[in-house]
């Protein structure tokens, strides 16, 4: 259905006047360029960036980033940092296959990773009394991981959605389960018992890679091995995905049916996707184990498992720079609420953005500052007039901020009680936000901040667990309402 | 005609979805570079009857041969790696990628999309090639339609199978749809065509087959069945 030209078209009437319309011709393509609505001010930058900087620029960027940090950081924490990122960005690529493309819902994906750890650990430490090379040992766990993800994908690939959820499920926690219970198993033609896991305990004591004789003891040398590692997959997992298999199975995420009627083989590719997973994830466990020297089973499961799904659908499922923005999110946030003091200033940072952003003008941004330190004055007068008891400055002071804001929050005696109280009215609170008129949001605002800081300094930034997961759902879920498709992944479009 | 090679054969096919009976003795024959036309009210079977032929779902008894084989076992890929290609009901396009993506998933069976093949379609739909890079669920349902056809073509298919090529598209649409098959006809691709427009189908069809709750009730040339009193009573609405 071809357009057919201009001319043959006006044979109305009105020949001119339907000429001057231009109808029957293709106006929107004529105007595309002028119909792409660019975002102004700070808001627009992400897009320029997106449209003036080509990828592969940005890919270097990061590089060279990397490289540096490498080159020049010595602090042996910040290292292991970057190793863990290294790590999670592995692991966020092997789930971006599975689940960004595929569109397979492996809930058992990091058991993948646990036996990769595991494997490794086996051969390398005095737990059976291995000590084999590092290339056997990691081209064996690579094989096997692939093999039993290839075992995975049988029972798997008949499966859909919740299904196949529930099946890989199963087949992380069997793997938990398995390791546990291996430290203790009798054979009927053998009287004592065999230690194969060292179940709950642990196994310590494993051997780090040696590579050309080459023994990696600086936590410097698993960084280099795991830059050059991600680079190479960067490369080879974004070929992949512009081949015909990439496509095939970003068909086989949309509709499976319609992809098989195009002659897409969908369980050899569902089949390929798991295997590739699971092999990324088999290798990224060897080095975790090498690196770590000791591996403890309840690393490998569902907290691990929500931080990687967190990643990928974060950055933006299917994206393979949203699943290294989404693993430094979700790697290096937590490390940083560790540390008290940054916590602290990354809370109030974010408080201040989410009020800007909120607020919309100078001027409303500065009233809803100032009613919120008015506000803090009230409760703290309210409250001295109740003679509610005080917790002592120097037993909830953590930092600057907290030590600044000493001189203006009244912190009851009872900081569990009353930030549990807190908690509670702020949910309330922020759900009837969400569903109030302007009028009455304006007056909320402020109570809402001033909530958050209470809520913040009385009980969360001493509880870094909570936080770090509290942090997480929150994001989450912000990000489920402004940006569906994640930071950076494409949005949805639904054919009606 | 009639010494033409038969490139599709389906014979006494039975088709059922669970314990519902929905075909019923139903044989079909597409020629070689002939177009035949499948048509009928809704619910009789006529999307049922173009699964089976693609093996989307398997017939209870009967037989199909295709280009010379008995494919009645075979899975979808492998009919389609013989060259059926469909245009989905509803055209089921990959929304969240570009029309381009789109395309060269219709090559798959034959490994990487050739460029001369990718400018054979934009020959046949110029309009595809400006849109190249946009998503294909935020195309116009018309422009969706060429997508799903040109999607077809671009594994060389023997056999083209459309289901309803001219739903949801403005009357304008309808006849641009039906010039663009008559076209491809006459480059020699063959094809069946199930439509509930029987007066365009019939048309530019040269045979005709009409189902009625799962049976073939009456079946000939395009100019006879255009003619029948009794199908021009019950679909062409005279
Ligand atoms: N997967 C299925 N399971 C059960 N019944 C089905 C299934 N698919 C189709 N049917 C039923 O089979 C009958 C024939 O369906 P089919 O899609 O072949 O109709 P059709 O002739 O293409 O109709 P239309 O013109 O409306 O598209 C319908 O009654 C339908 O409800
Ligand atoms: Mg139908």
């Amino acid at each position: 259905m071809s357009e057919s030209p201009v001319p043959k078209e006006i044979t109305h009437s009105a020949p001119a006047e339907a000429a001057k319309l231009g109808i029957g011709t293709d106006e929107w393509v004529a105007q595309h360029e002028e119909r792409t609505a660019r975002k102004k001010g700070l808001k627009g930058i992400p897009q320029l960036i997106s449209e003036t900087v080509p990828a592969w620029a940005r890919w270097v960027v990061l590089l060279a980033a990397a490289f540096a940090f490498g080159a020049f950081v010595d602090n042996q924490y910040l290292l292991r940092i970057g190793v863990n990122l290294g790590l999670f960005v592995m692991l966020a690529y092997g789930l971006n296959i599975v689940m960004g493309y595929a569109g397979l819902l492996d809930l058992g994906y990091v058991a993948f990773y646990g036996i990769g750890a595991y494997g490794y650990a086996l051969m390398s430490s005095e737990q059976i009394g291995h000590h084999w090379s590092t290339w056997l040992s990691v081209l064996i766990i690579i094989i096997g991981t692939a093999l039993l993800g290839y075992i995975v994908s049988l029972p798997a690939r008949r499966l859909f959605g919740d299904y196949l959820a529930i099946v890989t499920l199963f087949f992380g926690q069997v793997f938990v389960q398995l390791v546990l219970a291996s430290d203790n198993i009798t054979f009927p033609w053998a009287d004592d018992y065999v230690d194969i896991t060292a179940g709950a305990n642990g196994i310590p004591g494993i051997d780090p890679f040696s590579f050309f004789g080459h023994k990696f003891l600086n936590i410097r040398d698993y960084y280099w091995l795991l830059l050059v590692l991600v680079a190479l997959l960067t490369i080879t997992i974004s070929r992949v995905n512009r081949t015909r298999i990439g496509r095939a199975w970003r068909t086989i995420r949309e509709d499976a049916l319609a992809a098989e009627s195009m002659g897409v083989m969908v369980n050899r590719l569902k089949t390929m996707a798991f295997v590739t997973g699971a092999a990324i994830a088999g290798l990224a466990g060897a080095i975790f184990a090498a690196m770590q020297s000791a591996v403890f089973v309840s690393g490998f499961d569902m907290p691990l498992m929500t931080m990687i799904y967190a990643a990928v659908i974060l950055g933006g499922s299917g994206s393979l720079a949203g699943a290294v923005m989404g693993a430094i999110v979700m790697s290096v946030l937590p490390e940083v609420l560790r540390v008290t003091n940054y916590s602290e200033i990354l809370f109030l940072a974010v408080l201040v953005l989410t009020l800007a952003a909120v607020g919309k003008s100078v001027k409303r941004f500065t009233i809803n500052i100032v009613s919120i330190v008015l506000i803090g004055f009230a409760v703290k007068i309210l409250l001295g007039f109740a003679s509610i008891k005080i917790t002592p400055t120097e037993e909830w002071v953590v930092g600057p901020v907290s030590r600044a804001l000493s001189h203006w929050m009244y912190v009851p005696l009872d900081r569990v009680l009353w930030g549990n109280c807190a908690f509670v009215i702020l949910i309330v609170l922020i759900a009837y936000f969400t569903t109030t008129t302007p009028r009455i949001k304006t007056i909320l605002l402020p109570i809402i901040g001033y909530l958050g800081i209470f809520l913040w300094e009385v009980r969360l930034v001493t509880d870094v667990n909570t936080t770090r997961q509290l942090l997480i759902g929150a994001m989450l879920v912000v990000l489920m309402i402004t940006r569906p498709q994640g930071f950076l992944g494409k949005p949805r479009v639904e054919v009606l | 005609m009639s010494e033409k090679k038969p490139l599709l054969e389906i014979s006494n096919i039975d088709t059922y979805y669970g314990v519902i009976h929905i075909l019923q003795q139903v044989n079909l024959r597409v020629d070689e570079g002939e177009l035949v036309c499948l048509l009928g009210g809704n619910a009789c079977g006529k999307s049922t009857t173009l699964k089976t032929i693609l093996g989307m779902v398997k017939p209870k008894v009967g037989k199909i041969m295709f280009a010379g084989e008995d494919v009645t076992h075979q899975n979808t890929p492998a009919r389609v790696k013989l060259g059926m290609a469909v245009v989905p009901e509803n055209r089921r396009l990959f929304a969240p990628m570009t029309v381009l993506e789109n395309l060269k998933i219709g090559a798959y069976v034959r490994g990487e999309a050739a460029e001369e093949d990718l400018e054979r379609v934009y020959e046949l739909f110029p309009k595809l090639k400006e849109r190249s890079s946009q998503l294909a669920g935020t195309l116009s349902g018309g422009e969706q339609q060429m997508v799903a056809v040109g999607r077809a073509l671009m594994s060389h298919p023997r056999l083209i199978l459309m289901d309803e090529p001219s739903m949801g598209l403005a009357p304008k649409l309808v006849e641009q749809s039906f010039e663009m098959i008559a076209n491809l006809h006459s480059q020699g691709v063959s094809m069946l065509i199930v439509e509930q427009n029987a007066n365009m189908a019939l048309s530019v069809a040269d045979r005709g087959y009409v189902l009625q709750t799962g049976r073939i009730v009456l079946e000939g040339e395009a100019k006879e069945l255009a003619g029948h009193e009794e199908l021009r009573r019950a679909y062409l609405g005279r």
